[in-house]
Parts: structure tokens; sequence; C-alpha cells
């Protein structure tokens, strides 16, 4: 019974986390031209709930990578996913952030999920705004599933402490 | 229009002209290296010549130059095929691109270095906007600039060995600075 | 009562306070970036400051160093496009012509090309100025809290980037000029839309100048502020609207024309004070004179073919290409090997974006560049960051940013 009771408040709690997604936008190359365009009046995220960028990773939840990363970002990159409130999620925007696209070379990094574990990768170079709200919905149903990186790991750290504790 | 210049130049310092050139309207000389500095001093101040805008500094590896004629048959025209062996092989070019507002004239100065040898004067005190080609040319291709005031890597990261652009680096060579540790191991 | 004196302010006497008015202090070292929302792109500054004066900022560019001349070094010819839209990714198709056109110099064809390549050529070149001055300008009003002219710059962006796409077939990426001439002809009844799109965008920028140019805020934020001097700015090697903007009358297209350029009127702005407001300015009169060109261009546009005919450069046509031997074969040595461009060097330079846009090519004879360096405006100007910002307060640096228009992809190649 008390499971049934906690799974539908982490139901609730999660319908609530999808439609009030906080994004820090980790802006880097050209995939920022279309990300504005996404913001701007004709495709307009804000009807998503997730117009809202934060500009400090410690008040979001949704890392949006976009664009290029290279080595040297890696660690800067690393540093504001760390920083960030869990649960979190990471959308990879553009082929850049997903598998490195077409620089394949000694400075570009082969995709932002060798740095943070990426949730949903936006292929397109750059993708066009629709995919991106596509991407956004996808997000949302992963979130209400539960079902996103962190979400997972929070969960199995739950579990392992609860099979800790009634070890002891 | 720049054929003056060359005329002057090569009049000036003579010998310290290695040789000169004109490809496809840019004009080029080649000085040795002891005179670069007196050859920019005369081509910034003397008033005949007046280049007082930096544009470009950049090297040319020439590691695997083995040029091509029309039918895939080696080229003799313009430069001789690199030789690695050869003990006098001179194996980067540096390039200044200056250009003059006032006379709207432009030319490209060149400096042969060989492999073991990669040092040449600064032209940063001359030209202020040479400060962050030179430390490019640096960090790409491993060139010293003597008398630079801050000479450092600038687009890649102090932990980085080698220099990229050179030939015999291959182009995806990473050298990573993180990654995720739940990652590292699987390849 | 004197030792309460003390409990409180830790002094004796309460004179003894006035001899201490200044403060103990020390420069503090702040860092920036590289992930900051007032930076355009990544970069990083390592500032010292003394209170909220900036004594010396250390500003690390390459975040985004993305390896175009080891990318080039390693495709042919025609594949290098798609990486040149990603330098200035704000106005792709001039670093497009630009590239061609040094390509064009090495094979010694660039008296070849057809005329309404050129024009074509002319035509996109100045909608991606447009687009890459509105968004300089918006984005820099916005980050200083001026949401509105961003969001009408932005609409026009919009509008002229929907035109761009019909050309191109990509929003932002066009890769459409090619060694040459151009992809593929204008699309059939683009012209007019272009002429009305035009006059829309020039009441969108009315309305974002009206909102800017007497606004105390914007004013007080930009004027005076990060002024660089003429002497400077040569020895600095600056060019575009920053160099034009301190006083040097300097414009590739007029004073190394090339294409046709020549034959078209227009204005060179240039300012006096060089300082951010200055830089504005001059951004909004390019606009300005960029669709002045842009209506002459469409008024004089030639009929004829877009594409060189010769069969060293261009492709066989798809027909020939798919129903004889010839045409296959030549069409595959055409993608795989490349074009073929002879021994030599070449440097040429185009008005870009932000100033002299210049890409160096060695070729050696095989259908890949030897090198391919290019002499990117913004990395010019970002060197000179440093210098501009001294003895300013850190709240400036958003505006001098602004306006350099630092493009990550250009700045770091
Ligand atoms: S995916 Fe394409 S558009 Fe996006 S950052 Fe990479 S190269 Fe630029």
């Amino acid at each position: 019974m008390l499971e049934l009771i906690t799974s539908k408040l982490e139901d609730a709690a999660n319908w609530g986390r999808k439609f009030s997604l906080f994004s820090y936008p980790f802006v880097t190359a050209c995939c920022g031209m279309e990300f504005m365009s996404v913001a701007a009046p004709k495709y307009d995220i804000a009807r998503f709930g997730a117009e809202f960028p934060r500009f400090s990773p410690r008040q979001s939840d949704l890392l949006m990578i976009v664009g290029t990363i290279t080595e040297k970002q890696g660690p800067a990159l690393r540093r504001v996913w760390e920083q960030m409130a869990e649960p979190k999620w990471v959308i990879a925007f553009g082929v850049c952030a997903s598998t490195g696209g077409f620089y394949q070379n000694y400075h570009a990094m082969p995709g932002a999920d060798q740095v943070v574990p990426v949730d949903v990768y936006i292929p397109g170079c750059p993708p066009r705004p629709e995919q991106v709200l596509d991407a956004l919905i996808m997000l949302q149903d992963r979130v209400q599933r539960g079902d996103g990186h962190s979400q997972i790991r929070l969960k199995r750290e739950k579990i392992m402490l609860a099979a800790a504790n009634a070890e002891e | 229009m720049a054929q003056k210049v060359v005329d002057a130049v090569k009049a000036k310092f003579g010998d310290a002209v290695v040789a000169t050139s004109s490809e496809h309207g840019d004009e080029v000389i080649t000085v040795k290296r002891d005179k670069l500095l007196a050859i920019a001093a005369f081509l910034k101040d003397d008033p005949a010549m007046s280049f007082e805008v930096p544009v470009f500094v950049t090297a040319i590896d020439l590691a695997h130059w083995q040029p091509l004629g029309r039918r895939g048959a080696p080229d003799e025209g313009t430069r001789p095929a690199y030789d690695a062996e050869a003990s006098d092989g001179l194996r980067f070019e540096v390039c200044y691109q200056l250009r003059s507002l006032k006379h709207r004239h432009r030319l490209r100065v060149k400096v042969q270095l060989k492999e073991t040898d990669t040092k040449l004067p600064s032209l940063t005190p001359l030209w202020a906007g040479f400060n962050w080609q030179e430390r490019e040319t640096f960090d790409m291709y491993g060139i010293r600039f003597d008398g630079h005031p801050d000479l450092r890597r600038i687009y890649l990261y102090d932990e980085f060995v080698g220099y990229p652009l050179r030939k015999d680096y291959p182009k995806d060579k990473r050298q990573p600075l993180v990654r995720r540790p739940d990652l590292v191991g699987d390849h | 009562m004197a030792d309460l004196k003390t409990l409180v302010l830790g002094k004796k006497d309460i004179a003894d306070l006035d001899t201490e008015t200044e403060m103990p202090h020390e420069l503090m070292t702040v860092n920036m970036g590289p992930s900051h929302p007032a930076m355009h792109g990544t970069v990083r500054i390592v500032l010292t400051v003394d209170g909220e004066r900036i004594v010396k900022g250390d500003v690390q560019p390459g975040y985004l160093h993305r390896c175009f001349e080891k990318e080039a070094e390693h495709a042919t010819y025609t594949q290098i496009f798609p990486y040149t839209d990603r330098l200035n990714y704000v106005s792709p198709m001039i670093n497009n012509c630009g590239y061609a056109m040094a390509v064009e110099k090495l094979l010694g064809i660039t008296h070849r090309i057809p005329r309404r390549a050129e024009f074509i050529r002319v035509i996109v070149s100045e909608i991606s100025r447009v687009t890459d001055h509105m968004t300089c300008v918006g984005a820099s009003a916005m980050e200083l809290g001026a949401f509105g002219p961003f969001l009408f710059l932005l609409k026009a962006r919009e509008w002229l980037y929907t035109l761009l796409e019909e050309v191109s077939g990509a929003r932002l990426t066009h890769s459409y000029v090619r060694v040459g001439g151009v992809g593929k002809d204008l699309p059939a009844g683009w012209l007019p839309k272009l002429a009305a799109r035009l006059t829309e965008t020039e009441a969108a920028l009315a309305e974002a100048e009206q909102m800017l140019n007497l606004n105390k805020i914007f004013r007080d934020r930009m004027a005076g502020v990060g002024a660089l001097s003429r002497e400077d700015a040569i020895a600095w090697g600056q060019t575009g609207p920053v160099g034009r903007a301190a006083g040097i009358d300097y414009d590739v297209r007029k004073d190394h024309p090339y294409s046709v350029y020549p034959e078209f009127e227009f204005d060179v702005p240039v300012g006096t004070t060089g300082d951010c407001y200055d830089r504005y300015l001059v951004r909004v009169e390019e606009i300005k004179q960029s669709i002045r060109i842009l209506r002459q261009a469409m008024a004089a546009l030639p009929d004829g073919p877009v594409m060189i005919d010769d069969g060293h450069v261009a492709l066989p046509p798809k027909a020939e290409a798919y129903n004889t031997i010839e045409g296959m074969i030549r069409h595959f040595k055409h993608i795989v090997d490349g074009i073929k461009v002879p021994a030599g060097e070449a440097y040429t330079f185009v008005e870009g974006g932000n100033g002299e846009l210049g890409f160096f090519i060695v070729g050696d004879g095989t259908g890949r560049p030897y090198k391919c360096y290019v002499r990117s405006p913004s990395f010019v100007h970002l060197s000179t960051a440093e210098k501009i910002f001294k003895n300013h307060l850190i709240a400036d640096i958003v505006p001098i940013f602004g306006m350099i228009n630092m493009i990550g992809g250009e700045c770091d190649k």
C-alpha cells in the first residue's frame, strides 16, 4: 500500500517536473543561432513550459548542450553538470554535441556523452526548430516515465540504501 | 602593383632577399632570418612603403610537399619537393602578410626555417596586431618567436603535447582532459 | 563608555576612523566564462579587478577550436564548403564566396565566372551581411536588457533565413556556392519575395532603431565605452565595423574591389569616436547600404548560366552523368579526387560580416589543399579586447563584447 502511494506521488511529481523544466543553455557554437530561433517568436518554446533559461546551473534541471564540445571545453561542461540540482536531464542539441559530427579531429570531442550522460539526442546540423520541440516532448515523456539517467541513478541508490539498511 | 616595393627592398638590402616571386597578383619576398627585423622596420616606417596594417601570420609545413603537375607528373615549376634527408632542408616557411592603407599595396614576407631550429624574431613590437597571430602560429606549428611578450598556447590547452598542424601530427589523435568515470575502460 | 566604543568600533576613539577612510584593498581575480550568458560563443576571461575597475583582462579563446585547417587538409576542395559555413555561422554565404574565390584564383578562372553567378553571390552575401548585423545588434541589445529590439530583429532575420532556405535548402548552413559558380539557380518567383521582405525588414529595423537610438539606458551603456583610437585600430589590424567606427575608411568592397561590387553604388559609413555606440551606428547604416546594394543587384540581375562551363571544375550535367559512361566517370572522379588545383598559393579576401575575411590557400596539384589558412576578423578583433577593457567596469565587458561581435566558430576556427 505504501509503495502504491509513493509511486503515485512520484508520478505526480514527475508530471509537475515535465512542465516546468528550467533549462541551462550551454551554448558554444553555430547551433546557438538555431537555439535562438527556437526561443524567438515563430517557434516559441515557451508553449512547452521550458522557456525560462536559468543562467546558473544551480537553479536549473535541464542542461541543453548546444554546439560542438571540444577537449578544452570538457572540464567546464563536466563542472556545470555536477553543479546542477538533482534530478537533472541533458539534451544534446545538434550532431556535434551528439557524436562530434563531421569534426573528427584532435580537438573536437566525439559527442558530449563522453563527459556527461545524455538523455535525448537531437541530430541535425543544425537541427530544425521543429525537431527541437519534438525532442522536448520526448524528454517530457521520459521524465514522466521516470527513466532519465539521473532518475534511474537516484532510484538505484535508494534501493541500495534500503538493502543496506535491511541487512543491518 | 607592389613590384615597386619588391624592387626597393632588393635595392636596399641586396642579398638579404633570398627570393622574390609574384603569384596570382600577390607579391612575395623571402628574406634571411637575421635581416627580418631590419626589413620589417623599413617596410613599416619608410613613407614609400608604409605597410601599417598587419594582416596575418601563419606558417607552411613543407614536410609532405610533393607538388604534382597537370597530368600527375611531379611539378618542376614552383617550390621543389621537400627532402627530409637533406641536411639543409628548410621545413617551415613563416609568412607575414602586410597591407598599406595609404598606397593600397600588399606584400607577403616569408622566412624559411630548418626543422631543428624553429626560431625567429617576433614582429609584435612593430605591429601590435601580430601578438595573437604569432601565438597561434606557435600553438599550431611550434615556431618560436623571440621577443614575443607572451608566447603561450592560445587555442589548445597547456597539457597538449605536440603541434597539431605539423604534417606528422595525426588528424584524430586526441588528448582528452576528462572522460565520464563510468565510461572509462570501455574503449 | 569608552569601553563600549571599543567594543563596537574596535577602536579607541571615533576620530580614529577618519584616518582609515582608505580601506585596505588588494586586487582580486575574477573568472568569466567559458560558459557565460553574456559571452557570445565561448571565451574565458580572467580579470584582475580593483573593486569594479578592470586592471587586467586575460582573454583566452580556443574553446571552440574545431581545427578548420586540419579538416581542410583532409577534404577535397568541394568538401570544404560545409566547414566554411561554420566559421562565421551568422553569415555563412560570405564565407562560401570568399573561399570559392580563393580556389578560383588558384585555378585562374576568376574572370570566367558567369555574370549571373557573380550577381547571385552578391545577393546572397548581402542578405547574409544583413542577418549578421541584425543578430549582432539584437543580441547586444538583449544583453543590455532591451528584449524588444531583439525580437523585432530576430523576426526579420527569420524572414531572410526562410528566403535563403528556399535558395539553398538549409536554414543556417547553406553550402550554396561552388567553385566556378553557385550550386543552383534562384527558384522561380524568388526575387519579388525578396523585394517584399526587404521593405518589411527596413520597417522592422526602423522599429528597432526607434527603440534603441535615443534610449537612455542603451546610450549610456554604449556611448563612450570601449573607445579605440584610429592609430591603435590600424596597429592592431582592425577592419570591418570595428575599424570603420574608429575612423578607418577601409572596406574591401571599395578598396580592393572583387566580384561585381564596382558596379553598385553604396556608401561606407565611418565613425568618429570608435566607441561601442559608433560601432552600433556603423552596423545599422551598413544594413541599409546592403539593402541598397540588394535592390540594385535585383534590378540588374542578368540571365545566363550559374556555373562555369569547364569540365575540370564543374560537375557534368545530371543527364549526362546518368546516361553516358564518360559523364559517369567524370562525375565519379570529380567527387572522389576533387578538383585538381595547380600548385601555388593565393590569398583572397572579402568583406565579411566582421571585417576582412581572407583565405590563404596553398595547392599542390592534387584535389585537396596542402594548406588552407583563414584570416578570421573576429580573432584579430578579439585580440584588442584586453586593451579595450582596461580601466572599464566589469559591466562594460558586455557591450564591448557584443559590439566586437566575436563569433566563436570564426575566432577559434
Ligand atoms: S551540429 Fe552543425 S550547426 Fe550544430 S554546432 Fe555542430 S557544426 Fe554547428
